[in-house]
Parts: structure tokens; sequence; C-alpha cells
């Protein structure tokens, strides 16, 4: 507490006049704070309903967890309000206390459910000790906002000696986030892009991981495709999903009635997905910002619903399946071979195995999206690009320099439909089976989510999205019923955390001081 | 009248822009009525007014902004193609035309480096020159000199406005009296034969004032072309046009050199009001 009153001293006799009222204070937020928990959790938490025999509706009451909230948070609100008035120790030692207490019990709770050998040690430990939560994972949140109340305890300490110079600290702040997301954007791309080359061939490239990361390669891609138009061109496309549904129909189309191959079709599904994409401009090159996300939205719906309804073309909510599934070049990966083909195992002269076909799509999907990645980086850097980002900012200013923005803007949504009618093709051939289901709106949301998570017109940034967004949930798969709540927190703790995105940083697309890069470097 | 060899067209010459019978009407507002002037290469001619006045409409009518109700805005600039502004589509004045404007409020890529800015302008020729991005796409050879070429083209304007050592600096975060100078720069990388600016002086100091009179006089004098400029800053327009049209509610109530407009009683009347009758 010292520390903290001689940090002040300017105010420190304020203070110590002012001290019974501060605690009044703080007592008052407390007590509101505590009627307002009891309001709000009396009826969501104290009373849980339950089916009986899924025919009859009970239901059990949780008056202990509500007494246990109406205690611990207002503990809480009482030290923020105080650490408020500039005494940081209250907060500092009710914050180490819960985030050592609650979130240590309650991760010991959630690790003594999942599936893992020493999960016992786990469960006995989380039974042992006396706990005001009964659910593991409502320990761990509690703990969180203890995690919080701690966080700003430190941040008032360690702030309370220059406040006076919070803007130029803000403006150093800003350039030094701006620097490590520079940096991590160097170093972090080519250590992705080596790592996912050689992880299946590393012990942890198992046929189970690598399939999942085929999944997130594909969103992967479909953000950076996004990224073009919502990124760079600044047109808020919230319909996506519809040229992935594209790409994916016409490669089932092709494949099933006239027998094409992936690698045939695969740009036909690109020309058809960039050709719907210039179909979706058109009407909606005068809109901008929210009227133009209403009309893509209604645009990737249109998609979906035809796809449901043309039954005869389209196989409707049947979808269309036996899309033939990805060869090796002409040589698929069967055990037995199909007449007048050689399969993959034979050519290689290796044993058959299932997991070829995951490890080759692997490869295929990797390759599609650094392609994908290529040709964005390219275009950003021709008068193309450069017009598409200044579209993004001024379009009026735009149209005084003589850029014709009609086509700027229809090459944006063509360039970005393309790679989705590209993913959306890997999808089918991976999948062997697509119906309307799989391009409903959410998946559009998803992908925005991705690309602005990622921070828009970051390319790394998007690559850490969807790995994120993608894989998490994956990976999360254990904690079953607080997957999704996890997902939800993380995204809410980007978005506060760094509001721009990940890696929100843009590097200007030509530079005339070559050299400055290398002296900032040198610098620091 | 002394001003008649500035304003009407020298025998066998052209005027770069001529106006006939503009008239802007938006419902039952006429922003603009029935103004005609000839604006010349080599020249800087001045629009002035009370706020109000309809200068502004006649620049967004003169760049495409607004399609006129009625009028003809002819453009013909040495050794180039006649244009009929008014019967071009809006982004088509300044790819075709040639014509080059700025705002009153100023119009940057914000978000941009100043390089990219001035790289933005340029973009009609870097499209033809990348084979509509396909050559570009692959670095031919012949784009990447074209790049090149631009990007010194760019280097010169930023040092005539001052800029060169922000050039990689995003354009939102220069100085007021910067970001107007690299507005006129992007517009000069346009390769313009008529430079409109919206009240470039505007929020500027003194020195920065002198600056730019500077700056236009001598992309007058060096490029030789036509200059047209909305300005409330007398000093500015008293010092550097070499004709002034001026507007009040619309009409056209004076034109002439700035000796004549300095004396001309409409211009006084419009400006500080009508004398009451005693």
């Amino acid at each position: 507490m010292t520390d903290a009153t001689m940090n002040q001293t300017s105010r420190a006799s304020d203070r110590t006049t002012k001290s019974p009222s501060i605690i009044l204070t703080a007592l008052k937020e407390a007590a509101l704070t505590a009627l307002l928990v009891f309001l709000l959790s009396i009826l969501m938490v104290g009373f849980q309903t339950q089916a009986i025999q899924g025919q009859y509706l009970n239901y059990v009451t949780r008056f202990a967890d509500v007494a246990w909230a109406i205690v611990i948070i207002p503990i809480g609100r009482f030290v923020i309000a105080i650490d408020r008035q500039g005494k940081s120790l209250p907060a500092l030692v009710v914050g180490a206390l819960g985030v050592i207490y609650l979130f240590g019990i309650g991760v010991c709770g959630v690790l003594g459910t999942a599936d893992f050998a020493s999960a016992e040690t786990f469960k006995n430990i989380y039974e042992s000790v006396p706990r005001p939560f009964d659910q593991p994972m409502v320990n761990v949140i509690f703990g969180l906002g203890a995690l919080y109340i701690l966080g700003i305890a430190i941040k008032s300490q360690v702030s309370a000696g220059q406040r006076r110079q919070t803007l130029e600290a803000r403006e150093a702040a800003e350039a030094r986030s701006a620097k490590i997301a520079r940096n991590i954007s160097t170093v972090v791309a080519p250590i992705l892009i080596i790592g996912a080359v050689v992880l299946p061939w590393t012990p942890w490239g198992d046929r189970k991981l690598v399939d999942s990361l085929v999944l997130v390669l594909t969103y992967v891609m479909l953000g950076w495709g996004l990224n073009i138009v919502v990124g760079l061109a600044g047109l808020l496309d919230l319909g996506y999903v519809a040229f992935y549904a594209v790409g994916a129909y016409t490669y089932g189309k092709l494949s099933t009635q006239l027998g094409f191959s992936f690698w045939e079709s695969l740009p036909l599904a690109g020309m058809m997905a960039a050709s719907f994409g210039i179909a979706l401009g058109f009407p909606v090159l005068r809109l901008r910002g929210d009227y133009l996300a209403i009309v893509t939205l209604g645009f990737g719906e249109m998609i979906r619903i035809v796809l449901i309804n043309w039954q005869v073309f389209t196989g409707g909510p049947n979808g269309i399946g036996g899309i033939t599934k990805i060869t090796f070049f002409g040589h698929p990966f069967e055990r037995v071979a199909p007449e007048g083909t050689t399969t993959f195992a034979q050519v290689f002269n290796v044993p058959f195995s299932s997991a070829h076909r995951v490890y080759f799509l692997y490869y295929v999907i990797l390759v599609l999206a650094l392609i994908t990645n290529f040709v964005t980086m390219r275009l950003r850097k021709l008068p193309i690009g450069r017009a598409w980002e200044a579209l993004r900012e001024d379009e009026t200013a735009c149209r005084a320099l003589g850029i014709n923005p009609t086509n700027t803007k229809l090459t944006a949504f063509a360039m970005g439909a393309m790679f989705a009618g590209f993913a959306g093709s890997f999808f089918a051939t991976r999948q062997g089976f697509i119906s309307p289901e799989s391009f409903t709106f959410i998946e559009s949301a998803v992908i925005l989510a991705i690309v602005v998570l990622g921070g828009m017109g970051s390319q790394v940034g998007v690559a850490l999205a969807a790995i994120l967004l993608i894989g998490l949930p994956e990976v999360l798969r254990q904690l079953e019923l607080y997957r999704m709540l996890a997902f939800g927190g993380s995204m809410v703790l980007i978005m506060l955390w760094r509001p721009k995105g990940l890696l929100a940083h843009r590097e200007p697309t030509i530079l005339l001081h070559k050299h400055k890069k290398t002296q900032a470097a040198g610098a620091a | 009248m002394i001003g008649e060899a500035a304003l009407m067209p020298q025998a066998g010459t052209a005027p770069l822009l001529t106006v006939e019978h503009l008239t802007m009407r938006f419902g039952g507002l006429t922003a603009i009525d029935d103004v005609s002037f000839y604006a010349q290469n080599r020249q800087i001619t001045g629009v002035i007014g009370p706020n109000g006045a309809g200068k502004t409409t006649l620049f967004n009518c003169i760049t495409g902004f607004y399609k006129p109700t009625v009028g003809r805005l002819a453009l013909q600039a040495p050794n180039r193609p006649a244009y009929l502004l008014e019967q071009m589509e809006g982004f088509k004045i300044g790819q075709r035309a040639h014509v080059a404007r700025t705002f009153q409020n100023i119009r940057l890529f914000t978000g941009m480096s100043v390089l990219e800015n001035l790289m933005v302008a340029q973009h009609n020729k870097l499209m033809k020159a990348s084979g509509l991005t396909f050559l570009g796409l692959f670095g031919v050879p012949s784009y990447l000199r074209a790049e090149r070429e631009a990007r010194d083209l760019a280097v010169h304007w930023l040092e005539r406005v001052n800029l060169k050592h922000l050039a990689d600096e995003p354009a939102g975060s220069l100085p007021y009296g910067a970001q107007r100078r690299l507005e006129i720069a992007r517009a000069m990388c346009t390769d313009p034969v008529m430079l409109c600016l919206d009240e470039p002086a505007a929020g500027l100091n003194p020195r920065e004032s002198g600056e730019l009179n500077a700056l236009l006089q001598s992309i007058r004098d060096e490029l030789g072309i036509g200059v047209l400029l909305i300005e409330h800053d007398m000093s500015v327009v008293m010092q550097i046009c070499d004709h002034i049209v001026v507007l009040d509610y619309g009409r056209k109530i004076a034109d002439g050199s700035p000796a004549e407009i300095r004396a001309d009683p409409a211009v006084i009347r419009a400006y500080l009001g009508e004398e009451e009758a005693e």
C-alpha cells in the first residue's frame, strides 16, 4: 500500500481525509452489485428445468450457487472500487487468491473430466477441496474474473506514476504493437509454411490431425479469398459461401454427369464461381456498407434455396453423391484399381493405406491455399490491388482520379469468388458428397469472423485466426459442452485485446526509403 | 475594356474550357443559373463568390460529379481530342479528358502511404502497362519499367511539394497543410490538362499559403496547363489569378482581371451587401 501512496504523493492528502467515504462508496457499489447479481441469477441460475421421461417438466433449485455468486462477485466489485480510488493492494490480494483458488480447482476439475492418464488424480484433488460451485467450468470462469481483477490491480500499480504521459505512452504502445505485428508476420509466416509442409512426416502428423488440418486449410484459403473482397476492397460480403457452393456444385455436376476429373474441373469451377461473383457484383455496385451486406446476405441464401429446390438439377436436399474422389494425377487412392488404371499404391510400390488420400488432400489444399496467398500478395502490389484499397478508403476520390469503380469492384468480387470456387471444388472431392446443408449462412459468418479476427488485410493474421477458429473447436472436443463457450470467449477476448484483429498492420505496397525498416530494426 | 484580352479567346487558339449557358437545378433550387465563361491554358482562373454562390456545384459539373441540367462544357487541350464534359460519365472525365480535381474537405486515401496515393493516381496508365493485371502478375519487364517511371513521377511531385521525406508514412498521419499539398500532387500525377482546386488554401497559415501560390504559379508556367481555382482567401486570388469569375446566387456577376474585379461595383455589393438608400 505504501508504494501506491508514494506514487501519488500529490493526491495523498486528499485521500487520507476521504478514506472512510472511499470504503463507504465501495460498499455501496458492492451492495448494488449484489442486488444485480441476485436479480440476474435467481431465475437463470437458481432454477434448473428438467425433463422427466421426455414428457413432464420439473425443476430443481440451485440456491447455493446463487448464494455463492452473491458473495463472491460483490467482493470483486468492492476491491475494484477501492482500486479505482488509488489503493490497489486489496485488489491485488483478492485477485491473486481468487486466481489461485478458483482457477486452480476449476482447472483441476475440468482436467479431471478429460480423458487421459492422470485425470483421476485431478479428479481426486477437485473432490477433496471445498469448492463454491459443483461445475468445474463455473469455477474456472470465476477464476478468470479474479484474473481480470488481478490484471486491473497490476495495471494501476504500474501506471500510477506515469499517468501524465498517457498520450505519448499510448502512441508508443501503438507503434510497438504495429512493430510486433510486422515482426510476427515476417517471422511466423515462414515458420507456418515450413511447419505445414513437413508436418505429415513428423511423428505428430497422424491421420486425425492431418484430416483436421485439411479442414483448417480450407478455411484459411476461404479466408484469404474473402480477404480480397472485405479486407482489400472493403466490400462487406456476407454471402461468400454462395461462391463456395457454386464451386462445389460445378465440380459435383461435372464429375457425376460428364465424368470430369478433379484437375479438369478445378479451373472450370473457379471460372464458374467468378462469373457468379460478377453476377452478384452488378446489382450491388451502387451499394455501400450495411446495404451491401444485406444484399450479399440475400444472395447467399438465394443460392442455397435454389440448390434445395431445383431438384432435377441439384438433387435438392439430398444433394449430389458419388462425386469422384481425388486421384493422384489419374492414379486413384483405392485398394483395387478400377479397370484401365493403376492405383497410387501400385505406382509407388507401397502397401495400400487409406491415409494416403488424406495426406495427398492435405498437400493439395496447402498448395491451393498458398497459391491464393501468393496471388493476393502480388495483386496487392499491382495497380488493381492499389485501386481496391483506394476504393475502400474513398470512392469519390477514386472517381476524381479517373478510376473506373465498376470494373474495380467487379474484379474484386470475381477474384474473391474464384478462390471460393476452387475451395468449393476441393471440398466436393474431399467429401464425395455435397448438399445445401454445407453452405448455410453460418459458414459465411465463420469465414468473415476469420477475416475480421485475423486483422483485415493481414494474410498471416487470417491464417492464425483460421487455426484458432476452426482448429480450436476441433482440439477442444474433449471439453464437450464448454467447447462453444471457449470458442465464443476467445473471440470476445481477441476483440477486447486487439480490436483491429490479431495482426492488424498494413505494410505499404511500395517503399521509397527502403532502408527505413532496417534502420528501425537496428535501433530497437 | 482592359480585361478583354484575358476574357476572350485569342484569335486562332481555342480556350481550354468553354462553359456555355451552364444551369444546374436541384428540384426547385437553381444552384447555377446560365453561367458562361472561358478558362485558358497557361492561366489561373479564379472562381470566387460568397458562400452558397454555386462555386463547388460548378466544379462538380465540370468534373462529372453532377450532370448539368442545361449547358455545354467543351474542353479543348492543345494536341488532344476535344471533349464535351457534360456528356461524359463521371470517372471518364479523369480517365480520358484528364481533368483533375481536389476537394474542399481533403479526400486522401488516409490508410495508404503518401507514395501509394500518388501511385493510385497513375492507375489508368499502370493498368494498361500491366496488361490489365495479367502481365503484371508475372512481372513482365515492360510493366516493371512502367512502374519505375510512375514512381519517379511520384517522387518528382513529392519533391515539388516538399513531402519526399514522408513518402512512406500513412497519408492520414500528415499535418493538415501537408495533406493539402499531397492532394495537389496526387491530382498532378494524373497528367492533367486542367487542374481544378477547391479551396486549396483553406486552413493554411500565411507561410503555407505563400508556398501554395508559388507552387500553383510554377505549375501554370512550367507545364502550361490551365488551373481553375475556387478560393475564399482574397490574398491568394488577387495575387495569382490571371482571370476571375465571380458568382453570386448561381449567376455570374463579373468576369475579368483581378484589377477589374476589385473595382467592380456588383462584386463589392455581393460581398459587402447593398447600400441602404438614405
